[in-house]
């Protein structure tokens, strides 16, 4: 047994073993870019609240942006590759991989599933190549988990259509291109492209934050826009449409989370061997020990959840309650980790110059977004009793 | 036109670097091998004049089973083939034998205009190989290259050494080998990575490059390594604060050391 600290907990579990060489490639490839790019910045970039925005055109040229999508310059890849490049993200920061799910699973997804022809053409190749950023709107300041109660409504005037209303935690709201926006029509919910710069559409974004600071969340505000028909998504109907793209979004943050939780234990374990307390590194401390054995268990527990759900979506058979049993522990387990991991850094711990407060702090917004803990909950609770409790 | 790029996995100068015990070669069991990354600025070159060319990229690598990632990450990055030469045999070989299978490999590569390498791989640094290949197939050889112009008919490159940096120009086929200087390699898309895989890749042996050679007239390592010994750990160096003195101690210090 080596007398060397390991530096990935995961290979505790030998996760690669069931991973193919092309998983492990994009996943390096991810890993790679983000080491070089994104991390001698990062806790910067928290700082400052600063999204590197210039970094979008770079993802577009890995791959990243839409990657599990076909055609339209995207690349294709299965949903364990999207995953896992959403681990790799998320261990970087959990505002990249927001911006990179928003992209791909809310924006790009919502065109690429319920779009046009001219829609798709319009936007995907942009967008996947990140010269254009998109954006989503379904939740709003008094419609969070409850989002057939939206207020924000689309009316018809000749051909057109007028929209009104407001979206709120909108992530990209404030650089994006294009927006998502959905409404209440007479017919029901429907989706709509907004782009930017179209009269009557203004953002603002959420400063103060203490959450996702590397990325832009923002407030949508639509006083009578006009939209042409050409404007809807034609072939999205009733919630359906919105709540298909939160379940792409939500997989992506599954294999996510685990990043954050790896990075997070990563940084605790190397703290823990150059740390000397009463003589000796305190990785050597039994309570110390505790909490990375414990640490570890849940995070190989979580990544091999979300490979097997990746495994489950590849084959076309994932339930949206798996997503939500994989959203539900990834996630609450990933944000125990991180706060754990900042008690094993001390003092030290609350320095933006190590990632687990940092990893805690985003992941408070991670718990909430795409379907809060709660709901996820009862979605579970529901699968297993038969009865919905949500109301 | 055809572009042949030789490249090398090598141990991750990140990690921490070993040799086995017999013979002092490399020892893979343990070390993470990833492609060499002076050889990958080779590639990068390679795929750049591949854009401007339209030329056919071929990836030349000698190594065991796992050297087929490295190849197989040139192929991502957007080469078009690759050769891979692997013979147990050749575990251990010295820098004359790697450059005769290499450049055996090269030949097999039909009107080859152009082989790009490394200057040196950041594990052996013997920094021979490239010119014993170009010397091997009769071709000019332009190395430590820090920038390289193509034209249809000859090569222009900008060589830069400890001893000073010089121009050199040559006629088709040539043999390059580059500095770490010469770009920043590309990441691979991936569209690359998944198209990598329906690439052609050859995997040769001994005999199929030397047929009918004798094994042990051809596999005579002309070196061997006899001992190797980790490279004492740095000692902390003096500390020179200024309270104004500094300068004499200085002097005194390299005076001292009969530096001055």
């Amino acid at each position: 047994m080596s007398a060397k600290p390991l530096k990935d907990p995961l290979e505790l579990f030998d996760i690669a073993s069931v991973l193919t060489d092309e998983e492990r490639e994009i996943q390096s490839t991810v890993a790679r870019f983000l080491e070089d790019r994104v991390r001698p910045h990062i806790g910067q970039w928290f700082e400052n609240a600063h999204f590197a925005r210039e970094l979008a055109p770079e993802l577009g040229k890995l791959g990243v942006l839409g990657m599990h999508l076909e055609g339209y310059g995207c690349a294709g890849t299965n949903a364990v590759s999207y995953g896992l490049a959403c681990l790799e993200l998320e261990a970087a920061d959990s505002g990249f991989r927001s911006f990179v799910s928003v992209q791909g699973s809310l924006s790009m997804f919502s065109i690429w599933k319920w779009g046009s022809e001219e829609q798709k053409l319009q936007w995907l190749p942009r967008l996947a190549a990140g010269e254009a950023i998109g954006c989503f709107g379904l939740t709003e300041p008094d419609f969070g988990s409850n989002p057939s109660g939206m207020r924000t409504k689309a009316v018809r005037e000749g051909g057109d259509w007028i929209l009104n209303g407001s979206k709120m935690w909108i992530t990209n709201g404030g650089i994006a291109d294009v927006a998502t926006v959905w409404a209440q029509t007479e017919e029901g919910i429907r989706g709509f492209l907004v782009p930017r710069g179209t009269p009557g559409f203004t953002t603002q974004d959420i400063k103060q934050k203490m959450s996702l600071r590397a990325s832009i969340t923002s407030e949508l505000y639509f006083d009578n826009v006009r939209l042409p028909d050409s404007a809807r998504l034609p072939l999205a109907e009733g919630l359906r449409g919105p709540l298909s793209c939160l379940n792409e979004a939500r997989f992506g943050i599954l294999f996510g989370a685990v990043g954050a939780a790896r990075d997070s234990i990563q940084a605790a374990i190397d703290y823990a061997d150059s740390r000397v307390q009463f003589d000796k590194p305190i990785s050597a401390f039994q309570l110390t020990q505790k909490k990375l054995a414990d640490m570890t268990v849940s995070v190989g527990s979580a990544a091999l959840l979300a490979v097997h759900l990746g495994r489950l979506k590849d084959q076309h058979r994932i339930r949206p309650e798996q997503i939500s049993v994989g959203k539900l522990n990834n996630v609450r387990e990933a944000i125990a980790i991180a706060r754990e991991c900042r008690t094993v850094l001390g003092a030290n711990g609350i320095s933006l110059e190590y990632s687990p407060l940092r990893h805690a702090n985003n992941l408070e917004s991670v718990l909430t977004y795409e379907g809060t803990s709660e709901m996820h909950t009862l979605v579970v609770g529901q699968a297993i009793t038969g009865y919905p409790a949500y109301r | 036109m055809n572009i042949v790029v030789l490249v090398k996995q090598v141990p991750d100068t990140a990690a921490e670097r070993a040799l086995s015990e017999g013979d002092h070669t490399l020892d893979r069991e343990n070390t993470d091998l990833v492609l060499d990354e002076i050889n990958e600025r080779a590639a990068e070159e390679a795929l750049r004049l591949k854009a401007t060319t339209d030329a056919e990229v071929t990836v030349v690598s000698m190594g065991p089973d796992s050297a087929l990632d490295s190849i197989r990450k040139v192929l991502a990055m957007g080469a078009d083939r690759g050769i891979h030469i692997c013979d147990d045999r050749l575990q251990g070989a010295d820098v004359v034998t790697t450059a005769r299978v290499l450049a055996a490999a090269v030949r097999t590569v039909a009107d080859v205009d152009l082989v790009l390498a490394g200057n040196a791989a950041t594990d052996g640094q013997a920094s021979a190989v490239p010119a014993i290949v170009a010397d091997l197939l009769g071709l000019p050889q332009l190395t430590h290259v820090r920038e390289l112009v193509l034209d249809a008919k000859r090569v222009r490159a900008e060589r830069e050494t400890e001893g000073g940096e010089t121009t050199l120009e040559a006629p088709l086929p040539a043999l390059v080998s580059v500095t770490e200087k010469i770009n920043e390699p590309r990441y691979p898309s991936f569209k690359g990575i998944m198209a990598a895989k329906k690439k052609p890749v050859a995997t040769i042996g001994l005999d199929g490059l030397f047929p009918g050679a004798d094994d042990t007239g051809f596999l005579v390592s002309r070196t061997r390594v006899v001992e190797a010994v980790p490279r004492p750990a740095r000692s902390a160096g003096i500390r020179v604060v200024d309270d104004g003195l500094a300068g004499r101690q200085l002097a005194d210090h390299l005076i001292a050391r009969k530096l001055v």
